[in-house]
C-alpha cells in the first residue's frame, strides 16, 4: 500500500524528526519526492494502486455507454467513503481482496487488471465472480464473495443519493428517465391522478 | 434512587403502547411511556434510498443503530453468527417514537374470521403449535373500527366478498387505482378473482387535522414529509401527552420489569438517554415493544418465583416466533406503466387467504410498492446477467414496465421457532441480547408454492412476459421480520399460552402485553391493523379492571 494520504506538511514533520525515512523504510530522494505531495489524497481509505485496480473493475459492472457508467458517477468516492465509515467491517475485505485480484491477474495474464483489454478485463472478473481464478493468492477466502460485495456496493454507488458520494448528478436517475429533485407537494393531479 | 412511582408504565411507543398510553390517559391514570429511540422525521434522511428501512445499506434511519445493538441468530445448520440491526437476519423493525408506523407500506389490513380459529378450521397440523385465537373477529370488531377511525384508514370493501362483518363504512375513501393496478383488476375479474383497492392507514382525504397523501415514490421505508401516512406518533400520542397525565420519555432503554417476591410487578429499570439506570415503579407495567423485544425484556425479567424470565414458567415465553414468507410472482409489460405517483401498492384480492383445497390457509395477494432504482437492480428473472452492460440495459428497458404480485402466507406456527436471551452476547448497556433460533414449519411451502403459482397466472394472463415466481425459496430458515408475531400468545390454558384474552400475563397479574406478540397466529395480512385493534381491547380491559389505586 502507497501511504498516499500523506500531506507535504506531514511529511516534513516527520522529516524533521527525523523519523521519516525509517518509518517510510525508504531513505532515496526519488521515494520522498513520491512522499511528498501538494495536495491531498482524493481516498480516505484506498491507496492510489487500489483505486486504479477498483475503478476499471467498477466500470466493468456499470460501464459507460450513452449514458454515464461507475467511473462518471463517481462509485469509488462512494465505497471509499464508506469504508472509512459506515463500511469499517468490510476494510479487511476490500484490502486484502484487491491485492488477492491484483496477483491472480499478475499471474494469469501477465499484465495488470487496468492494462487489460475491456474484454479481458470481463473474463478477469467472470472468474472470481464464479471462485475458478487460481487460489494460491486467496487463501481461504472466497473469491465471489468478495465480487458479489463490490457488486452490490457499485450498484449502492450508482444508484443511492449523491449524498453519499456516488451517483454525481442523479447521473442513474437521469438514465432511468426518474424526475429530480423529487419536489414534495409540487406534483401535478387531474382526476386525484398524478399526471 | 427511584422515581416517583406512577400507575402505569408502558415500554414502547410503537403501534400498540401508543395507542394504550392514550387509552389510560384519557381513562385519568397517570402513564410513563419509554422508547428507546427519538422521534423521528422525514427531514433526517429525506428520500435517501440507502437509509431507509427498507434498503438500510448503510444503516437503518429509524433505529435501531448498528453501533448499540446486536443479535445472535442460530442457523438451521446450527452455525451462529452475531448479526447488526442493518442485517437481514435481525428481523428488525425500527426503534423510534411510533416505531416501525413511521415508515411502513400502511397497508392496513383486518384479519378474517378464519383466521381466529385456524385450528378448528383446519385441524392438527402435525409438528405446528396451530391454535384457535381466545377471542373471535367478532370480539375484535369494535376494536378494529376504532383503530381505523381513531388513526385513520381510506379504504372501499364493497368489492371485497371475503371480509368479515364491518358495522361501519371506511372513515376515508380508498386511494384509486394506478395504471398497473387498472390492468391487474380486468385480468383478475376476467379469472373470476376478487379485486379490491388495499385499505391503508395513510389520507385520502385531509382527515384529523393531517392532509391528503402526495403520492410519495419514497413511501414505504420513508417517513411521510406531510404526515399523510398514520402511526401512533402523528395520532393518538399527541393526544395522550395533551392529557397531561402521559409523560413520554424516549431515548431510555429498558433492562428488567422488577419482579418482587410475591411474584407482582413492581415497576420497570432502564437507562435513560444519559445511559443512567434508573428505575420507575408503577402499579401496572404494559410490555409494547414488538414480538422479539418484548420476549426478550419477559426473559431478562428474572426473579424469586420466576427463575426462567417473567412469566415463564411453562418455557412459553419466546415461543412461536412468526413472521411472513412472501410469495409472488413477477414480470414485464409490453407498454411502460410506471407512474411517478407513489407508493405504488394499491389493489389486492383476498381471493386466496383461505378454501384452497389441500392446505392449511393461504395468502393474500397485491401489487408491489414502487422499488427504488438500487432496489430494482436486484429484481431479476432467473439467469439474467447481474452486470456489466445487461444490467443496465436491463434497468433502462424494464424499471418502467416492471409488474409484480406478491403477499404473505400465513405461517404455521411451531415450538422450535423462538426468541431466547443469548448466554453471552450483551448490547451497549450490558442487557443480554435477542438469540433468535429454530426453523419455520415446512407446511409454510405448501402455501407458499400455491400462492407465487396463482400469481404467475395472473401475470401471465395479463400478458406480461418472462414471468417469474418469487420463492418460496424452500429455505427453513427462521421467520419474522417487520411481521413478528406470536411470541407471548394469548389463550385460555396457562400452560400453553403466557397471557390471558385480555394480554395479561396468566402467571402475573399486573403485567400486559400490547403488540403482535399475542398473535396466535399472524393472518395472511400485513399485522399493523390487527396489533393495533389488539392495544384498543387490551386497554378497555385495563380500564374495566381499574379500581382507583391498583389493579384488581
Amino acid at each position: 500500500m502507497e501511504p498516499d494520504g500523506i500531506t507535504r506538511r506531514a511529511a516534513l514533520k516527520w522529516a524533521a524528526a527525523g523519523t521519516f525515512g525509517l518509518a517510510a523504510g525508504m531513505g532515496t530522494t526519488a521515494g520522498l519526492a513520491r512522499w511528498i505531495r501538494t495536495e491531498p489524497a482524493p481516498y480516505r481509505f484506498f491507496s492510489a494502486a487500489e483505486a486504479r485496480l477498483l475503478i476499471p473493475f467498477c466500470e466493468q459492472i456499470i460501464p459507460r455507454d450513452d449514458a454515464p457508467g461507475a467511473t462518471d458517477a463517481g462509485v469509488i468516492f462512494y465505497i471509499d467513503r464508506q469504508l472509512a465509515s459506515v463500511f469499517i467491517r468490510h476494510q479487511q475485505t476490500y484490502r486484502l481482496g484487491l491485492e488477492a485480484f491484483r496477483n491472480t491477474c499478475l499471474q494469469v495474464y501477465k499484465v495488470p487488471f487496468e492494462q487489460l483489454s475491456f474484454d479481458r478485463q470481463t473474463e478477469a472478473l467472470r472468474l472470481i465472480e464464479s471462485n475458478k481464478a487460481p487460489k494460491e493468492f486467496w487463501g481461504d477466502r472466497s473469491q465471489s464473495a468478495f465480487f458479489n460485495l463490490v457488486l452490490d456496493h457499485t450498484k449502492q454507488g450508482f444508484y443511492g443519493s449523491p449524498r453519499h458520494g456516488g451517483n454525481r448528478d442523479y447521473a442513474s436517475y437521469r438514465m432511468l428517465g426518474l424526475a429530480y429533485p423529487n419536489l414534495i407537494g409540487q406534483n401535478r393531479y387531474a382526476d386525484g391522478r398524478p399526471i | 434512587m427511584s422515581l416517583s412511582k406512577v400507575n402505569v408504565v408502558i415500554v414502547g411507543a410503537g403501534a400498540g403502547g401508543g395507542i394504550v398510553a392514550k387509552e389510560l390517559a384519557q381513562a385519568g391514570l397517570s402513564v410513563v411511556l419509554l422508547e428507546r429511540g427519538g422521534w423521528v422525521n422525514y427531514d433526517h434522511h429525506n428520500d435517501d434510498e440507502l437509509w431507509s428501512q427498507r434498503t438500510p445499506a448503510l444503516g437503518n434511519p429509524f433505529g435501531p443503530d448498528d453501533q448499540r445493538y446486536r443479535r445472535v441468530v442460530v442457523q438451521a445448520n446450527g452455525s451462529t453468527n452475531v448479526v447488526l440491526p442493518s442485517e437481514g437476519g435481525y428481523n428488525n423493525i425500527a426503534g423510534c417514537v411510533g416505531g416501525g408506523a413511521v415508515s411502513y407500506g400502511a397497508m392496513a389490513w383486518r384479519f378474517m374470521p378464519q383466521d381466529f380459529r385456524l385450528r378448528s378450521t383446519y385441524g392438527d397440523v402435525p409438528g405446528s403449535t396451530l391454535a384457535d385465537w381466545p377471542v373471535s373477529y367478532d370480539d375484535l370488531e369494535p376494536f378494529y373500527e376504532k383503530a381505523e377511525y381513531e388513526i385513520g384508514v381510506a379504504g372501499d370493501y364493497t368489492a371485497n366478498p371475503f371480509c368479515g362483518p364491518r358495522k361501519k363504512p371506511f372513515p376515508m375513501p380508498a386511494f384509486p387505482y394506478n395504471k398497473e393496478a387498472r390492468l391487474i383488476e380486468q385480468t383478475a375479474k376476467r379469472m373470476g378473482l376478487h379485486p379490491f383497492p388495499i385499505p391503508m392507514l395513510r389520507n385520502s382525504v385531509p382527515y384529523n387535522g393531517r392532509p391528503a397523501c402526495i403520492h410519495m415514490r419514497s413511501c414505504v421505508g420513508f417517513a411521510c414529509p406531510i404526515n399523510a401516512k398514520a402511526g401512533t406518533h402523528n395520532t393518538v400520542l399527541p393526544i395522550a401527552l395533551a392529557t397531561g397525565n402521559c409523560e413520554l420519555r424516549t431515548g431510555c432503554v429498558v433492562s428488567e420489569i422488577v419482579v418482587d417476591d410475591h411474584g407482582r410487578a413492581k415497576g420497570v429499570r432502564y437507562f435513560d438517554a444519559d445511559n443512567r439506570g434508573q428505575e420507575q415503579p408503577a402499579d401496572l407495567v404494559v410490555v409494547s415493544a414488538s414480538a422479539t423485544e418484548t420476549a426478550r425484556l419477559l426473559l431478562n425479567s428474572k426473579s424469586k418465583l420466576f427463575p426462567n424470565g417473567a412469566g415463564n414458567n411453562n418455557d412459553w415465553v419466546g415461543r412461536n416466533l412468526q413472521g411472513h414468507l412472501y410469495v409472488g410472482a413477477a414480470g414485464f409489460l409490453e407498454e411502460e406503466v410506471y407512474e411517478e405517483a407513489g407508493p405504488g401498492a394499491t389493489i389486492g384480492m383476498s381471493d386466496f387467504n383461505h378454501g384452497n383445497p389441500g392446505l392449511v390457509g393461504g395468502g393474500l395477494l397485491c401489487n408491489e410498492f414502487i422499488p427504488l432504482p438500487y432496489l430494482f437492480s436486484n429484481m431479476r428473472p432467473p439467469g439474467e446477467p447481474r452486470w456489466g452492460k445487461a444490467h443496465k440495459d436491463f434497468q433502462r428497458h424494464y424499471f418502467k414496465r416492471f409488474v409484480r404480485l406478491h403477499g404473505p402466507v400465513q405461517e404455521i406456527s411451531n415450538f422450535s421457532a423462538r426468541v431466547s436471551v443469548d448466554p453471552s452476547v450483551k448490547d451497549a448497556w450490558g442487557i443480554p441480547v435477542c438469540r433468535l433460533s429454530g426453523s419455520r414449519h415446512p407446511a409454510d411451502f405448501n402455501q407458499g408454492d400455491f400462492l407465487s403459482k396463482k400469481a404467475e397466472e395472473i401475470l401471465k394472463e395479463m400478458g406480461a412476459t418472462r414471468v417469474w415466481r418469487n420463492g418460496p425459496s424452500h429455505n427453513l430458515s427462521l421467520s419474522g421480520g417487520q411481521h413478528q408475531a406470536g411470541t407471548c400468545r394469548m389463550g385460555d390454558d396457562p400452560k400453553i399460552s403466557v397471557t390471558n384474552r385480555h394480554g395479561q400475563l396468566h402467571e402475573i397479574d399486573n403485567l400486559f402485553v400490547a403488540d403482535g406478540s399475542l398473535n396466535v397466529s399472524n393472518g395472511g395480512f400485513n399485522p399493523a391493523l390487527t396489533i393495533m385493534a389488539l392495544a384498543y381491547w387490551v386497554s378497555h380491559h385495563i380500564k374495566t379492571g381499574w379500581k382507583g389505586s391498583q389493579f384488581r
